[in-house]
Order: C-alpha cells, then structure tokens, then sequence
C-alpha cells in the first residue's frame, strides 16, 4: 500500500498537495474547508502590510471553447490587516494540527521588519514561512517580491535576515521572469533557505479589447501586466524545475500548471518533494484534491511506490544537454488505416509546417475505405523513406492511437553530438 | 374545391407551433461551440461532397474567430442560396454524411445550421457582399425564377451581364418560395435571397410567362443568350378511376397554399390519402398533418426500404403520426353522393426481382382489395417536366422523359439557350439547381466570350 505522506524538511504532510500561496488561502475559512477536502498543507496567501486591490483582477485565455488555459492576475497580497491573518492562522492550526500551515511573507526589504514578520508568524503557530520573492506585478513596484526574486545578492540577503531568527523551515519562493533560475535558486540556498518554491507566476497581459483597446484584465479602460499561471504554463514550470534540480540540494517544492494528479507526478518525477496549486482550485474548487489524491496512490500502487521518494526525480537524469541526445536514434510514423478519420490534418502540417513526408490521399477512390454513410475516407500514407521521425504528423492527429510513432533499428550504435565532434576532432 | 369533410381549424397559436422551424437557428453561444468541434480538415470531405463545393472549414474556422461577414462570403460565393441550402439540403446525405466525425465515432459537426447562422448575419443587416461586374454590354434572359435561375443570374451579374429575369408566378424564388415545407424553408426567408441576388442588378419580370405574355422570338432578338431554369410542373396522374373528383390534387398544388396563404385559411381534409414515398409526398403528410387532418395514409407500392425519401425524412412523418401502406397499389378512388372523395380502394403488391433489371417488378396480388376511408387524396408520385414550351424553339432537343438534353456546360442543341437545375436532371436538390446554375453561367459566358458566340 502506497503512503502519500511526505516528510518535508523534517515536518510530516499528510500528502504533498498543498494550496499555493493565492485567492483560495485567503482565509482561515477557506484553509479550513480545504484541509477537509483532503489538501496536506496550505500556504497563507502572502501576509505584509495589507494593500488595496483593482477591479477587475483576473484574465484568462480560454482555447477553442475550453476555459481557462490560462490565468493571470493582477491581484496583491493579503488586503487583510496582519494581526487577523495571524489570529486565523493560529485558530486554524489548533484545530487542524495534523496539516501544514506555511505562512507566505512579503515586507520592505529591512532586516528588522523581515525579523519581526518572521516571529510573528512562528508565534502564531505556522509550521513553515515562504519568502515570496516572486511576485511579479504590483509590489515589484513597491521594491518587493519579483524585485527581489530577480537580484541574486538581493535574494541572499533576505533569506539570510529571516533564517537569523526563524526556527520554522524557510522555503525562498522563486520567479521564473529571471534569465537564469539557477542563479537566483543557488543564492537562496547560499542565504540557508531550507528550500525554495518554483515557479511563481510569469509576467503576462492578458489581451486587448479590440473596440476599446483596453487591455485585459480591465481596470477602468487600463491594465497592467498581471502574473500568468494555469495549465499553459507547466512546460514552463517542468523545465525550470529539472534545471533547479541539476544544481540545488535542497528540498524543492513544485508550483505551475498543476491540475490532476499527473502534473503532479510529474513534478514529483522532475524533483519536487510537494507541489502547489492554485488555478486549478480556483477553476473547480477544493474538492479536485481527492482525484489528485486518488489517482496517485493508484499509480503508486501499480509501480510499487510505497513513497512519493520511491519516484521523486526519477526523470531528472534523463533530462540532459542536446548534445548528449542519441543521433542515431530512429523513428517513423505509421497511419493506422483502420482508425483514420481521412481528416488529412496530419498530411498538411508535415506537407506546409514539417518535412514533406506525408502523401496526400488522392480526393477519388482513394484508398476504398468508407464511412457508415459509405462515403470515401481519404487516408494519407507516410512515405517512410522521407520521414525523419519528428513527431509533428502524431501531434495534429485527432484520433488516439491512429498516428504511432514507431522505432526502426538503423543498427547502428548510440551516438550524440558531443561524441560525433570529438570523433571528428580526432 | 370542397371536400366531403374538411380537418378542424387550430388555434393560431398551435398552427405556428406545428409549423416551426424544424432546425431553429443557433444561437451565438451554440454556434462557436459546435464550430470549436470542427477538425479543420484539408481536402475535407464535406466540400467535396458538396455540389457546389463550398469550402466549409473554411466557413466554420471564420464563425470561431467571430468573422461572419467572411463566413458568409466563402458560403454565398460558392452558393448564392446558401441559407436556403443550409435549411433544406439533405445534409445527412451530403456534408454531413460525409464529416470525417463518423470515423471518430462522435455527431457529425452540424455543417447545415452553422451554414444558416453566418449567412443570417449579413441577410438580417443587409450586408451587400457582392458587387455587379463592370457592364459588358451583354444581356442574358433567365426562364423561371427558381434555385437553378437565381445562381445563374447572380454568378452573370456579377461578372457584368445584364440579366433580366422571367417568370409566371407572383413571388420570384420558384420552389424554395412555393414548394418545400414551411416548417424547412417560409417563403419569406426564400425572398429575402430573391433580394440578396436583386441587390446584384438582377431584373425580375414577375407574372410573365414566356411564349404567350413574351415570345421566343422577341427573347432571340433582346438577349444575348437565353437560359431556362423552369423546373418541374405538377405530379403525374395515377391514371386510375376517380382521379377528376373533388378533392384530388398534386403535391404541388397541396404544398403551395401552405407557403404563400394563411394557415387558418386552408382546408385539407379530415383524413388524407397520400400516393408515392418520396421526400415530396413526405412533406405533403407531414404538412397535413401539422394542418391538422386526424388521419393520414402514405400509400406505397414497395416496401419500406424501396422508399426514395431520406431516412430522416421518413422518420418526421412517423413523428408526426402517419400511417404507413407498404406494397399498396390505389387502383380506384371513391367518390359520395355529390362526387366527392370518400375512399381510395388499393391492393397489395408483391415485388418480384427479374433478371435484368435492377428494381424488381410489381406484381398485384389478386383478392387483395381493400378500402381506405379518406377525405382528399394527394398525388405525389413524382413531378413531371414543362419543357413542353420549349418545343417551339428550334434545335432544343428534349430527352424521352421531357428534360432538356444540355452539354456539359449546360447549352441545349441550340447554342443561344442554357438550361439548368430540375428541368435538366428531371428534379434533385436545391444545391444541385444551384451548382447547376453557377456552371451554366460559367457556359453562357464562355460562349457568349467565344467568337461563335460573338456573332
């Protein structure tokens, strides 16, 4: 039998599904109702000296009629007075012992204000701070979040003032809008961050209204750039991830794009010790954590994972340098003639967008294939000799299974860039 | 004409319920979804399966970026009655019988209502899509205003013909106006197209018919080039006893009043006999029905799979409560005392296949007879051509059954006259009237471009 459970920096969370630091922790209310629906751990939304929100403060792009691909918001943090935030925090870990309370952080960049918030929390009981040093809009103009997440000595400094007096894990939450993530990751660990928390949310505007040019979200005919997260951004997030990695040694908690239990998986695959979601709790609610939960224990079950640790950072190896890749490695599509629909998608993405590989059906008699109706189904026919194997064919193709992508053994041994240079070179 | 019994009259209100658009038009909300579903395929089936062709991903990809006036551009320019078609095309049959979806195991998009809702937007704000060409100096007379007349007049306006239009009826549109079912197409949705191919110049002489209000002769000597779209006349005869009494009448005439008359005020019968199985005689039981007749009888020779009318055709007239006869023959109708329809008298038919032919023969069971009480029977065993007329101009060459024989190109045996759409292919759809009519223009103006045609 699998154990969800993980132990995070020395603390035990019943799962490794934690609420990220947003709308859906703003209040005690809402953590509580969180932690019944299953979630192991909620981060606070950030607490600091309250601020005052737009109307309206979210955007989102949907995609041929499916919502929310992805959300952006131009919200700040906790509108709420601090002591209510702490006295909520403190109700809640009374009552939810069992669950991680972590306890997001954002003041001036002064020692003594970072040292005081820093106790505050722990005296309210919270199990953990994260330092947000990612949040890109808004209060990157007062000097803080992305204003520091982006300056390496900046992110060093912080982490340091709030370890000086911090007795709870401090987790450094970091911001995917930098060149170089590993730079800003390294510093965290160099100021003694007991881990850091990628990604936050990445600079974004939504759109434009086309009749007003008003850009989205709208705060009375204007915008500002807002932080995008959400399902389109987990490519982003996974390639971050595997790239911290490669070059901390700390715990690392995953954040971007997760919505089931597979996105959390494959966090947990890329190295991530407990992942967080946002958008997608404020998409269906609480309630989607029992799949997450569900679901991974039933893959864990059929691999024989008894812990998350049993498959944590199993695919980070196998993310490597391009010149590491094997070259010599060969694949070819093949149209599985009994599933094609005769969309012919596939010919005219390889034909217009590819390498040409594919031949078009022709548009009489083309391969006597027919529909219930018994009207003809056009199935184009890879040309094998050209296909090099990218993919693209499989991608477009609507129906499950009908384009494979399928090995042809060259016979020839593995072989990548680096080693075709240096036995050129030689 | 008056009947032995005539159906109660409905309340207002029940008569525009049961005539209802039987596919109502989308609404925005359901049209970007269903068009979110199209695949966007290349060579799609669809357009290929379309007798005009018109390029339906690329319609249905304009309505999911909220281009209407496009949409309805790549529609009426391969189809100037694209809403029409849109509502009456056998769609099941044609692109949506033909959607890559079936494959997918999943609904066909439905090609037929999005078609609707893009040209709706620039009927319902007079958006003027299409200009007429530069003049050319040359003038083309068109012979009946229906489907066929339309797309030949609107393809030649807009290349700078002058085209002036001739008809007998009243209302312009032919068919679409006069003879589908109004709870597919209302004759004045058909107008508003008659509009649509007026605002490209088009001239209608409406209430003229050619060969007594005009004559060949005059047409020969005005027009460059003469095109006859007159589709079919009335049902054939049954040829049986009985068949002059009150209350005998032809699909068409059955169909017409429901058109272009008050509901309220047509009479049909209290119980109704239909002859024949196609779609037309599917529209006439149904129409009966929604007119309120209790009981209506199809009556036809084969069996339920011989049927010619659609398969969703054939499954509204269950809906509405027809009785089917399968292998029934009519062999007389009854009449009362002051010679009115009261029965039809049918006997059973056998089908007996034969070598060399491809339908089976009919063969009458001996004994068989039986009785249908009925107020009214309705012919609907297929329309008959009337070309007749024609046969005053030298050199047209009308087939055995009275279709006009055309080249591919739609020109008749004499060079200055075209011809297209029912007349020509003895009755098929609106669309192929419509593709028809397009590639006869195409025809008048290669001709009349050529140096024969010059002359």
């Amino acid at each position: 039998m699998s154990d969800l459970s993980v132990n995070f920096c020395g603390l035990r969370s019943p799962n490794p599904f934690w609420l990220a630091s947003g709308p859906p922790t703003n209040t005690g209310g809402q953590v509580m109702r969180a932690f019944d629906a299953g979630w192991g751990g909620a981060v606070w939304k950030t607490i600091g000296d309250p601020i005052q929100n737009t109307s309206s403060r979210y955007g989102a792009i949907d995609l041929n009629g499916v919502k929310i691909m992805g959300l952006n918001n131009i919200e700040l943090i906790s509108d709420r007075p601090i002591a209510v935030n702490l006295t909520e925090i403190a109700e809640v870990k009374k009552r939810y012992p069992k669950h991680l309370v972590i306890a997001s952080l954002m003041v001036e960049s002064k020692r003594e204000t970072w040292h005081d918030i820093v106790r505050r929390a722990e005296d309210a009981g919270s199990d953990a701070l994260e330092l947000n040093f990612g949040c890109p809009h808004g209060m990157s103009e007062r000097g803080m979040g992305a204003a520091v997440g982006q300056v390496p000595e900046y992110t060093e400094m912080i982490t340091s003032w709030a370890k000086e007096v911090a007795k709870t894990p401090v987790i450094s939450k970091l911001t995917p809008n930098v060149t170089d993530i590993t730079h800003i990751a390294l510093a965290a660990e160099r100021g003694g961050a007991d881990a850091v928390s990628l990604i936050n949310t990445i600079n974004s505007l939504m759109g434009v209204d086309l009749e007003t040019f008003a850009p989205r979200p709208n705060v009375a005919g204007k915008s500002s750039h807002g932080g995008y997260c959400g399902p389109a951004v987990k490519p982003i997030a996974l390639h971050l991830l595997s790239s911290v990695a490669k070059k901390v040694k700390i715990p690392i908690v995953g954040i971007g794009g997760i919505g089931d239990w597979k996105d959390a998986a494959e966090h947990i695959a890329l190295g991530a010790s407990c992942v967080q979601v946002c958008t997608a709790a404020m998409h269906y609610g609480f309630r989607i954590v029992e799949d997450m939960a569900d679901g991974l224990a039933a893959y864990m079950d059929d691999h024989a994972y008894r812990s998350t640790e049993n498959f944590r950072g199993r695919a980070v190896p196998n993310v490597m340098d391009w010149g590491d890749l094997d070259l010599n490695y060969k694949i070819i599509a093949k149209i599985d003639a009994g599933l094609c629909i005769g969309c012919q998608l596939c010919y005219v993405a390889c034909e217009d967008g590819a390498h040409q590989c594919i031949e078009r059906a022709p548009q009489k008699n083309a391969n006597g294939k027919r529909n219930p109706n018994n009207m003809e189904v056009h199935v184009p026919r890879i040309m094998e000799e050209e296909c090099v194997g990218c993919n693209l064919c499989a991608l477009v193709c609507p129906v499950h299974g009908c384009v494979t992508m399928e090995e042809i053994h060259t016979g020839q041994p593995p072989m990548s860039w680096k080693q075709l240079r240096a036995s050129q070179k030689g | 004409m008056t009947l032995r019994e005539t159906a109660p009259k409905l309340s207002p209100e029940q008569y525009e319920k049961n005539f209802a658009e039987i596919s109502p038009r989308m609404t925005p909300r359901q049209a970007a979804v269903e068009a979110a579903r199209c695949l966007f395929c290349f060579d799609a089936p669809c357009t290929i399966a379309c007798p005009t062709h018109i390029d339906v991903p690329s319609f249905i990809k304009k309505i999911t970026t909220d281009n209407l006036r496009g949409s309805a551009r790549v529609i009426l320019e391969a189809n100037i009655l694209g809403h029409s078609c849109g509502r009456v095309c056998p769609t099941e049959v044609l692109c949506e019988g033909a959607c890559v979806m079936h494959e997918k195991e999943e609904k066909p998009i439905e090609i037929g209502r999005l078609q609707r809702y893009a040209v709706d937007h620039v009927l319902d704000r007079n958006i003027q899509l299409f200009h007429p060409g530069a003049p050319n100096g040359k003038h083309v007379a068109l012979i009946g205003s229906g489907p066929a007349s339309l797309a030949c007049a609107a393809e030649l306006a807009k290349l700078g013909y002058r085209t002036t239009i001739f008809d007998r009826n009243e209302l312009a549109g032919g068919l679409d106006t006069y003879g589908i079912a109004a709870y597919k197409l209302r004759a004045k949705d058909a107008l508003r197209e008659v509009e649509l191919v007026r605002g490209l110049g088009v001239e209608f002489r409406q209430k003229t018919t050619v060969g007594s209000d005009i004559t060949f002769a005059q047409l020969e000597k005005d027009f460059d080039a003469i095109f006859i779209g007159v589709g079919l006349g009335d049902t054939g005869a049954l040829k049986i006893p009985g068949e002059d009494l009150q209350g005998v009448i032809g699909a068409m005439e059955f169909i017409e009043p429901t058109k272009v008359r008050p509901f309220a005020q047509l009479n049909v019968g209290r119980r109704i006999a239909c002859i024949g199985a196609g779609n037309t005689a599917i529209d006439v039981v149904t129409a009966a029905k929604r007119l309120g007749a209790e009981i209506v009888h199809l009556i036809y020779r084969r069996g339920e799979h011989d049927m010619p009318a659609f398969r969703y055709e054939y499954d509204l007239a269950k809906l509405d409560g027809v009785n089917f006869h399968w292998h029934a023959q009519p062999v007389r109708i009854l009449a009362d005392a002051s010679a009115k329809v009261a029965a039809v008298e049918c006997v059973r038919t056998r089908t007996e296949s034969s070598a060399g032919n491809k339908r089976s023969q009919i063969a009458i069971m001996p004994g068989s007879e039986f009785q249908l009480e009925v107020d009214m029977v309705v012919r609907a065993i297929g329309q008959e051509p009337v070309t007749n007329f024609v046969r005053a101009v030298e050199g047209i060459r009308l087939r055995e059954n009275g279709t006009i024989a055309v080249s591919d190109r739609f020109q008749t045996g004499n060079a200055k006259y075209f011809a297209a759409g029912d007349c020509v292919n003895g009755g098929k759809e609106v669309v192929d009237a419509v593709a028809e009519g397009m590639t006869a223009a195409g025809g008048i103006d290669a001709w009349l471009e050529s140096p024969r045609g010059k002359n």
